[in-house]
């Protein structure tokens, strides 16, 4: 099988002592726009979200008197991401997906190689994350609901969020607070334990 | 105006730095946004354009394509073209993710696992 490091290739450069190259991971924060993704980024990562642009060509719709004329039209789409750096040999990475519905491609490219996902609701707004939780189950990228209690929201309960999105049992939904580092550590840590199992009888090593 | 005027805030039109190409060449492996890249050693003699020198000063330690995109404030398709060119002259080493036809390794998930807990 093809190695996709370019360490293998043919006829390397004779290698000066290289010291070995840490793997990346990655886990999707999704959500709604405001849902907090950002903020939850920002809470557990050990550097300032930063924001990457990624450029698209798309074709655009005349909407004004020019109706029906068809363009392409050179677009960015930003990405928010953070790091956590787990061990000298894997790096995660934190990724935000863009809250535009229009920028919705940007998803797939995202979620390859994802080791899961964190659906972020805002109970102020639960069906701007049904397009999430679709995705995910759709792709079978295994991911957890957290519910982002902001101020003044009406308490929801577990049951009703989860009645609400319908989703499955076997999905974990939690209550989570994006501003606060221990209940965003909290959401991962029962992501990542909600992976290992649903992984488990696939997985490696 | 249409949003693809303000690309974020270089004023060089982003696909200046690749003379115009917006893929990288075929040569060497794909980039992922989460590829992570290091310079190789012993090759500071090397002359390099100013955007191809800016990311090798990036990676004197591993740094993942997404980060160097940020960083510099380019765009990640440009990156990667610029990447890839570095890449066939042995400029820097790469390191993919996981690749998408495979599951992480149960002992990468569990490490994962024990970090976030550190955190």
């Amino acid at each position: 099988m093809a190695s996709a490091d370019s360490e293998t290739r043919p006829g390397a450069r004779e290698p000066l002592q290289q010291e070995p190259i840490p793997q990346a991971v990655k886990i999707i924060v999704a959500g709604g726009f405001g849902a907090g993704k950002t903020t939850m980024v920002g809470s557990v990562s050990e550097i300032a979200p930063l924001s990457t642009e990624e450029l698209m060509t798309e074709a655009s719709y005349g909407v004004d008197d020019t109706g029906g004329v068809e363009d392409k039209t050179t677009t960015t789409v930003a990405l928010d991401f953070g790091r956590i750096t787990i061990n000298e040999d894997i790096v995660l990475y934190l990724f935000g997906t863009p809250g535009q519905d229009r920028f919705w491609f940007m998803w797939d490219e995202l979620s390859e190689g994802a080791l899961g996902a964190v659906v972020l609701a805002d109970t102020r707004r639960l069906d701007t994350c049904f397009h999430a939780v679709d995705f995910f189950e759709r792709r079978g990228v295994p991911f957890v609901v957290a519910v982002n209690r902001f101020d003044g929201a009406d308490d929801y309960r577990v049951e009703e969020v989860r009645e609400a999105l319908d989703v499955t049992e076997g999905v974990p939904i939690l209550l989570a607070d994006a501003r606060v580092r221990e209940s965003c550590k909290e959401v991962l840590v029962e992501l990542v334990t909600h992976v290992l199992r649903v992984r488990s009888p696939a997985l490696s090593g | 105006m249409l949003a693809g005027d303000a690309p974020g805030g270089s004023l060089v039109r982003p696909y200046t730095m690749t003379r115009g190409r917006t893929r990288p060449s075929d040569f060497g492996p794909p980039l992922d946004m989460i590829t992570i890249v290091v310079a190789a050693r012993g090759r500071d003699d090397r002359p390099l354009e100013p955007e191809q020198r800016e990311i090798v000063r990036l990676c004197r330690r591993p740094i993942s394509v997404a980060e160097i995109s940020a960083r510099l404030d380019v765009p990640l398709t440009v990156v990667k073209v610029l990447l890839g060119d570095l890449v066939a002259e042995g400029d820097v080493r790469t390191r993919a993710a996981v690749p998408v036809t495979q599951l992480p390794e149960k002992k990468v998930l569990q490490a994962v696992l024990d970090g976030i807990r550190r955190l």
